[in-house]
């Protein structure tokens, strides 16, 4: 029997990561929200690795945290360990990692959705989406409710039809043993959507107590207390370490003796995994010259003795998995206390959404996260928020919100993947992003906060810090171009002279000197030449300066890259009219339907000539 | 909306004697300007009025002339592309239009793209409706065309010289890509192997440019032109080359007031052969502008044979003509060797004119004229001769993707280890960027495979 169980603004199926920051951002824009989740002891699960950030990852939690968003506010709260890496290989790529507290994470994110006004949560299983005439209308869950709602978010992550694999054994399951949800694959391809099919795995999980670190090499923290989001306090949690030990022959041989029985090698699994995250027989396989691999040790939480494996996700059958592990330095007596494994898991083709994570078949429909092939927890909850505002916006009638590949590494991973085909799970990469000096994380609030303001997210807190600290920012960056010295002076000789820089020849300016690679702003504030703005601003001034000669030269390629994305496509063009194009360009861009020559430029398989094509149309029609 | 500047040649190659470089956009007349010296100084091209035709040399920034061109300036909205236009028509036909081309490109201009022009003037308004489809067709007909020319050169040994460029450059970006995307499995950079592919890439970037200026000289020619005082046997030479009595011949000093031209073939290079009137202090005015001339194809020249007569000995008129070829390659011909009295001895020759090859001939006894031949080929060879027998052409859009990408290989050599990895693989961006140009791949979507082609990550 249905019954009609009440009427919201939006609803949000599935409670992970993107679902977490859809709820919440639709919430806080002032729409009556729901979410729905399997189960509310599972909220915000990270059913694979203990971490949060690293290389491209980490400007995605900070951009998320710019625009307003929670998981970097989430993991200030829960992290056992933090560190930056990649130092010394420039700002652009450095990045924050944390490692997190998994039970924390979780407890700490459920709070902030019971706390959250507008926003109610429950515990159903989404069976049914109502969408007459391709608009969405209601949904029903397995107990017979039916919620009317005028936008959905659909973020159920790899838990539809999951399918677990632990060598011969198979079975039905979301990650960690979850239920899967079963019945909205049919929903979702009844509303027309295509679907495809992904897989992904884990490594086992095992029991501190029986781990010998006297084996392996730590792996501290960083002393500083970093934080991922610009507003969190200061809290200087203690950190815990993680461990380094490495496979050996002995392992490797025990993979080779037992490839018939891998589900990788036996056909078992068809789907394609990511090759960033091969599973570890893969690994011994195709490295076949290496006789050791790294494997990380890493405590799951402070409250728990079990520690997660990271390098060594397989679906080898059980037994072997625990040979496997006894073979390594320091796991010799070790126990098992989840088995790792393999999952298939139904996905949305995301060439079928628009840039605003809303499907073109059925409107205010939109999915985020990994159920449109992505992989990363933050890759997750960035499609979460941008999903869940433009839910809003749906149901407000506004324009949906879209960042730009040259504003944020999320418009870089939103346009990779409507715009890309992937056959594997999308993982972002800083290489991805074509002007990545200029998407740093040191700046995402500068780019972003401005525009989370807009839109309704970011609140009076977070913006008149971000004000106060562009206020600050100027004015000490003012100062250092005003601030100039001769050659005469002798201050600034002897620190020259101390940095065994070069002696000025004319008169300049402190920005000038700070350019020299031997300067650093510190000594500037030593001297009194600048008053102490703080570490964030005095990094901020240090990257402007030094890198202002590649900072400018990726600014002038995206104005030139600006050029094509404001030739605006109507949605409703219709491509048989287009004369002159490739019959694949024509068939891409009748699929894709961009709506910008620039975006239609990146679409596979449409030319340079097709673009060109595509122009001239375009004016024709303008003039008829 | 305002677009950038963008240049071509617009005439055929090959065809008729006059090439035409055409230039549109907001900033040209302004490029164009810096290196357009007008015969009359009183009249620089921005100052000119639009539909205006203007005399005078295009110079490079050593304001040495490239060519002798009559310039137009339309300017916005009256013209072909409804942009601001200039077209430089280059009297020394295509090669001399290529020279003026590249120059511009160094100024900030745009090679444009096939059927570019057409494009602009449609997207400007100033092609009607009707001739869209045309508009179209235009596009894709031109390049397919551009397409078709640049995939036949790089066929066969070419095509495996490129794609070791790409390998190797893919191979460095995946690199780079890899130690900053996946540290933890990675590691650093391989600093060694990074300068050592740098190496290697700027080598084989140089051999193929050296094998495209090459394949340009054997397709294109080069000016030779034939220099002396009166007399010294100029126009006894060109009759001798080309084998016919084309230029008259006395024993009067100032017999040649003009300059005569013939192509000939020497080794394989189509030449194209000047002689000149004997360049010396006259009264006559109509010698006079004959010397005016041979001063001015002697400097356009590729090469200068440079006669002198060792009946006479060296005098003062050589040493003056001397010094418009001080910059020049030259080769000096001994002439006139056969004579019972000589006045100059090679020794001599060699302390005065120090560094150019001379050759001791005697053009009426046909005498070292084999050694003549040998001194052209190697002369306008030089440097581009490799123990490789590459054989390659590439057209002007190649040239230039090759060029930027041995400046930016060179610069990234130079700043390896100074720069941060992040900046470093956006200078590689670049050079892959180019070498893709050459045979219109997207070579960047390939690194993300190459990394776990090479490299063990996963974690
Ligand atoms: N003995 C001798 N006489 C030569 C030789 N080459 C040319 N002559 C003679 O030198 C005279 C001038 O030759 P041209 O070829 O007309 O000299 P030119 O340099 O063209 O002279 P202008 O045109 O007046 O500048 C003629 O009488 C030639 O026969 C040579 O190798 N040996
Ligand atoms: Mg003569």
């Amino acid at each position: 029997m249905l019954y009609d169980a009440g009427k919201y603004d939006v609803a949000v199926i599935g409670a992970g990561h993107a679902g977490c920051e859809a709820a919440l951002a639709a919430a806080r824009m002032g729409c009556r929200t729901i979410l729905f989740t399997l189960s509310l002891d599972n909220v915000a699960l990270m059913p694979c690795n203990p971490s949060v950030g690293g290389p491209a990852k980490a400007q995605l939690v900070r951009e998320i945290d710019a625009l307003g968003g929670e998981m970097a506010l989430n993991i200030d709260k829960a992290n056992i360990q933090v560190r930056t890496i990649n130092t010394g290989k420039g700002p652009a790529v450095q990045a924050l990692r944390a490692q997190a507290d998994k039970r924390e994470y979780q407890h700490e994110m459920l709070q902030t959705l019971l706390k959250q006004k507008n926003l109610d949560l429950l515990m159903a299983e989404v069976e049914e989406i109502e969408a007459p005439d391709r608009k969405v209308q209601a949904v029903i869950t397995k107990t017979g409710a039916r919620y009317e709602c005028g936008a959905l978010v659909v973020t159920t992550g790899t838990y539809l039809k999951g399918r677990i694999i632990i060598g011969e054994v198979m079975y039905d399951g979301g990650p960690g043993n979850q239920f899967p949800a079963t019945k909205l694959s049919a929903a979702l391809e009844k509303a027309g959507l295509r679907l495809g099919r992904f897989k992904t795995g884990t490594p086992p999980r095992i029991d501190q107590k029986s781990v010998d670190f006297s084996k392996m090499i730590e792996q501290p923290g960083d002393e500083k207390t970093l934080r991922f989001s610009h507003i969190s306090p200061e809290n200087g949690r203690p950190q815990l370490s993680c461990w380094l030990t490495h496979s050996t022959r002995e392992t490797h041989q025990i993979v080779m003796d037992n490839l018939d029985r891998a589900p990788m090698f036996t056909g078992v699994i068809k789907g394609r995994g990511p090759r960033y995250c091969p599973s570890f027989e893969d690994k011994v396989v195709r490295y076949a010259h290496k006789d050791s691999h790294q494997l990380f040790i890493e405590p799951e939480g402070r409250e728990t003795d079990e520690m997660y494996v990271q390098g060594l996700n397989t679906s080898l059958p059980e037994d072997v998995q625990i040979r496997v592990l006894r073979s390594i330095p320091g796991l010799e007596n070790v126990h098992i206390t989840r088995t790792g494994y393999a999952i298939e898991y139904d996905y949305v083709f995301p060439s079928q959404l628009k840039l605003s994570l809303e499907a073109r078949a059925v409107e205010g429909l939109f999915t985020a996260g990994q159920i449109n092939g992505t992989s990363g927890y933050e890759e997750a909850a960035a499609q979460g928020l941008i999903a869940g505002i433009n839910a809003v916006l749906k149901v407000q009638g506004k324009e949906p919100f879209i960042l730009k590949r040259s504003q944020s590494y999320i418009g870089v991973l939103i346009d990779d993947l409507v715009n890309k085909e992937a056959d594997e799970p999308y993982r972002l990469l800083t290489s991805r992003a074509e002007y990545r000096l200029l998407l740093r994380q040191d700046n995402a609030d500068l780019r972003l906060t401005e525009l989370g303001r807009d839109v309704g997210l970011v609140d009076d807190y977070r913006y008149n810090r971000f004000q106060e600290k562009k206020k600050t920012l100027e004015e000490a960056r003012e100062k250092l171009k005003k601030t100039t010295f001769t050659p005469a002076d002798q201050t600034m000789s002897g620190l020259l002279e101390q940095k065994k820089s070069a002696a000025l020849k004319d008169r300049l300016s402190l920005w000038e000197i700070l350019r020299r690679p031997e300067m650093k702003i510190r000594d500037f504030v030593v001297a009194g030449w600048l008053e102490d703005p703080g570490p964030e601003i005095l990094e901020q001034l240090e990257i402007q300066a030094k890198y202002e000669g590649y900072i400018k030269k990726q600014e002038d390629q995206v104005a030139r890259f600006n050029k094509l994305e404001d030739k605006k496509i109507r949605e409703d063009l219709d491509y048989d009219q287009v004369y002159g194009l490739s019959n694949e360009a024509r068939q891409k861009l009748k699929e894709v339907r961009p709506v910008s020559v620039g975006q239609a430029s990146r679409i596979s398989g449409v030319n340079p000539a097709d673009i060109n094509v595509l122009l001239i149309n375009l004016e024709k029609m303008r003039r008829n | 909306m305002m677009y950038d500047d963008i240049a071509a040649v617009s005439t055929p190659p090959g065809e008729g004697g006059i090439a035409i470089v055409r230039l549109s956009g907001t900033g040209v007349i302004q490029a164009v300007a810096e290196c357009f010296l007008p015969f009359n100084p009183q009249l620089p091209l921005p100052a000119r009025a639009s539909f205006s035709l203007n005399l005078g040399w295009i110079v490079d920034r050593e304001k040495e002339k490239i060519d002798e061109v009559l310039v137009s300036v339309m300017r916005a909205p009256k013209s072909y592309t409804g942009e601001d236009v200039v077209e430089v028509n280059c009297h020394g036909g295509t090669l001399a239009a290529r020279k003026c081309l590249e120059e511009f490109l160094q100024r900030g201009i745009r090679l444009a793209e096939p059927g570019e022009f057409t494009k602009r003037a449609f997207l400007s308004g100033r092609l009607d409706l009707s001739q869209a489809e045309a508009v179209v067709d235009i596009i894709r007909a031109k390049n397919e065309k551009a397409m078709k020319m640049a995939v036949s050169n790089l066929e066969g040994k070419n095509s495996a010289v490129i794609k070791n460029i790409e390998d190797r450059l893919i191979r460095l970006n995946a690199m780079v890509e890899a130690s900053v995307d996946f540290p933890e499995d990675v590691g650093e950079l391989d600093y060694r192997e990074a300068g050592d592919i740098l190496l290697e890439l700027e080598e084989v970037l140089n051999k193929l440019i050296r094998a495209g200026e090459r394949g340009e000289i054997y397709r294109e020619g080069v000016n030779v032109a034939i220099c002396g005082k009166p007399n010294v046997g100029k126009s006894s030479l060109l009759n001798a080359l080309i084998r016919k009595d084309k230029a008259i011949v006395t024993d009067i000093p100032g017999t040649t007031r003009d300059v005569i031209e013939d192509y000939i073939n020497i080794r394989g290079i189509p030449v194209k052969i000047m002689d000149t009137a004997g360049i010396r202090g006259t009264e006559d005015l109509v010698e006079q502008i004959g010397v005016e001339k041979s001063i001015q194809v002697i400097e356009n020249a590729d090469l200068a044979i440079f006669m002198l007569d060792m009946g006479t000995g060296i005098s003062q008129e050589d040493m003056d003509l001397y010094i418009h070829l001080k910059n020049k390659k030259a080769i000096i011909l001994l002439n006139k060797e056969d004579l019972a009295h000589k006045h100059i001895k090679p020794e001599d020759v060699e302390k005065i004119f120090k560094g150019f090859k001379i050759i001791t001939a005697s053009v009426i006894e046909d005498r070292g004229m084999d050694e003549l031949e040998d001194a052209i080929e190697n002369m306008v060879l030089e440097g581009k001769l490799d123990s490789d027998d590459l054989d390659i052409m590439f057209n002007m859009r190649q040239k230039k993707a090759l060029l930027k990408a041995r400046s930016t290989v060179q610069e990234l050599r130079e700043s390896l280890e100074s720069v941060p990895l992040d900046c470093l693989g956006v200078d590689v961006w670049e050079a892959l960027e180019a070498v893709g140009e050459i045979s219109g791949k997207t070579l960047k979507e390939e690194v993300i495979d190459r990394i776990f082609r090479d490299f063990c990550i996963g974690k």
